[in-house]
């Protein structure tokens, strides 16, 4: 065997390396195609949102973000009803789902017994898997009838009263709305955002916990004091990744808003979103003006999501490469 | 003096006691949600199973009987589409990314958009792919639902590949590099052997995310109400299918849609759970 190998000429050597050398090559430009291409379809998607909509912002211009009409027959539109229902919407799961978040987090790492951390863990993680229109089903037909018959009529009778935010809380019971809406997008974007606040927890150095501990914090003090300004960066990344889901969730949103296009002060009233605005018109949107006004919608959508999401990613950069240093 | 300080220790303790608490209850909360929205999914689901869910078509409306047969078929047939066209770019991508763009500006910014791409609006996808393929052909089609799944697919197969990669030990790589085999060679026998395991997972969890997806379908495959297999035209699949049937006013309709809203919660989650489990005893080893 040695002496194949001795014997073996130079020359199929020289070869074999140049060969190497030119598939290394080839290897590296296939490779390299394949990362931008990736880079080139965001701004592809991009680029094709900004062509569709242009006809919508040259005909209506800036009173494309601040009107209310939304006429198909008339050929009028405007999107101030469904970025109104987008933000209040995601505003009201921000609300809702944020605590409750960094209540799981708080509760995973610090409280619960080490053995059954993970199986929780893990429960809530099951919650992000679940479709999106499956969440849409079950708060059409199951959540929206337990808001109009058991919790709707409470917070009217209790909170319609009293002056200003009583204001929030008047109208009928319908169940469907921008409450309900709130309340489901708060429980689809709970796992994603308590598992990046329970994953940067784990990271916080023990000395730091345990020297205030030495100094007879509470564990809730610790919590409050060392925990969460340690990771305050990561969390409001995390917050922000929840933020960004909430604003473009679509099919859940189509189920439960009403898709109405109506702004009111009640938030038991039905209203719509972008999103939910997409999922129903576009098809049927047979001419281009009614098209383009929709992209024009998608883009500002992007465009928001993009913002809000490089945000979150930014920040979970900063916290890691802290970790790491 | 000491009651005194004594007090303001019970408080606190108090305080630590009852924030502890809301804690639990939220956990609880979310618990029980979760465990609401499986129990709903499974009573509809299972009172309206039958064999004829699978062996006819979707029924006009108003009508009786009548299956699911012709959507699994399209969501299967554009899910394949999907996992064809996007894992191969995604984990040659992953791969630029882990092993040629160390230290690189062009790595960051790739490793940038496909982190935005994987959190992305799906119906910004589909509004892209409807630009892309459905207006330059004039019609929706098949192709296109699959094609709007890939774009879902890929930013998932190109971080978990790209995270796989990352694990595989330096060492490995110096020593195949010293034996002098071609970089390409290394990567390919050595590499994606090594790391097989969990970019196989991370594509089971994108298979798992896009037969979900019903957002990027409404305006790229719409819907058929025949069996077809025919890929370059209209295609039932079943997120789109459990869409219209839920949100109508026909009882039998609602009935289909909760039996194929049971059948495509069991499949994701069981494909989810599943290749999560398996990555997780891997990286406990």
């Amino acid at each position: 065997m040695s002496e194949a190998m001795a014997s073996l000429p130079a020359t199929t050597a020289g070869v074999k390396r140049r060969d190497g050398a030119a598939g290394d090559r080839i290897f590296y430009w296939i490779v390299l195609g394949c990362g931008l291409f990736v880079l080139v379809a965001l701004f592809a998607a991009a680029f094709s949102m900004v062509w569709d909509g242009f006809l919508a912002f040259r005909t209506f211009g800036f009173g494309f973000l601040t009107g209310m009409e939304w006429d198909p027959v008339a050929q009028r539109f405007s999107g101030l009803v469904p970025i109104y229902g987008t933000l209040v919407t995601s505003a009201l799961a921000m609300i809702i789902g944020v605590p409750v978040s960094l209540g799981i987090a708080v509760f995973i790492t610090e409280v619960a017994p080490r053995s059954i951390r993970g199986p929780i863990g893990g429960a809530i993680e099951l919650l992000a898997g679940i479709p999106s229109i499956i969440y849409g089903m079950w708060g059409l037909f199951t959540f929206a009838p337990f808001m109009s018959d058991y919790v709707q009529p409470v917070l009217i009778d209790w909170l319609g009263p009293i002056p200003i935010i009583g204001a929030l809380f008047t109208g009928a019971p319908l169940g469907i709305g921008m409450l309900t809406s709130g309340i489901v997008l708060a429980i689809m974007i709970i796992p994603f955002v308590s598992s990046v606040m329970r994953d940067v927890f784990l990271v916080v150095p023990a000395q730091l916990k345990e020297s205030a501990y030495a100094l007879g914090s509470t564990k809730w003090e610790v919590v409050r004091d060392i925990v969460i300004p340690h990771t305050r960066t990561a969390v409001v990344g995390g917050i922000f990744l929840g933020l960004g889901r909430a604003l473009g969730e679509t099919m859940a949103v189509t189920f439960v808003l009403g898709n109405t296009h109506n702004i009111a002060v009640s938030l038991m009233e039905p209203g719509t979103s972008i999103a939910a605005t997409l999922a129903n018109e576009f098809a049927e949107a047979s001419d281009d003006l009614y098209r383009s006004s929709l992209s024009a919608l998608g883009l500002i959508l992007f465009v928001v999501t993009f913002i809000v999401l490089a945000a979150a990613k930014l920040m979970l950069v900063r916290m890691a490469r802290q970790r790491g240093e | 003096m000491a009651t005194h300080s004594g007090s303001i220790y019970r408080r606190r303790q108090i305080g630590s006691m009852i924030a502890l608490s809301l804690c639990g209850i939220a956990t609880v909360v979310g618990l029980v949600f979760l465990a609401w929205i499986l129990w709903t999914t499974l009573i509809h689901g299972l009172s309206a199973l039958s064999p004829s869910l699978v062996t006819e078509m979707t029924p006009p409306p108003g009508e009786d009987g009548g299956g699911l047969a012709n959507a699994f078929m399209g969501s299967l047939l554009m899910v394949v589409l999907a996992v064809i066209i996007a894992t191969p770019i995604g984990v040659l991508a992953g791969t630029f990314l882990s092993e040629f763009s160390r230290g690189k500006k062009i790595g960051e910014a790739i490793r940038f958009v496909n982190d935005i791409l994987l959190s992305a609006p799906s119906i910004i996808i589909g509004l892209f792919v409807y630009e892309l393929v459905v207006r330059p052909t004039s019609r929706f089609s098949g192709f296109a639902g699959g094609i709007a799944l890939a774009f879902i697919f890929l930013p998932v197969v190109v971080r978990t590949t790209d995270e796989m990669l990352r694990l595989v030990p330096d060492v490995m790589r110096e020593a195949a590099l010293s034996l002098g085999i071609p970089r390409w060679k290394v990567t390919v026998n050595i590499l994606y052997r090594a790391a097989s395991a969990g970019i196989l997972t991370g594509i089971l969890l994108a298979i798992a995310r896009i037969s979900g997806e019903t957002a990027p379908l409404l305006f790229t495959a719409l819907n058929n109400q025949y069996w077809s297999l025919d890929m370059s035209q209209p295609m039932a699949n079943i997120p789109v299918v459990i869409f219209q049937f839920a949100m109508s006013p026909y009882e039998q309709w609602q009935n289909l849609a909760w039996a194929g809203a049971f059948v495509m919660t069991a499949i994701v989650l069981l494909l989810s759970v599943g290749s999560r489990a398996i990555l997780n005893r891997r990286n406990a080893k």
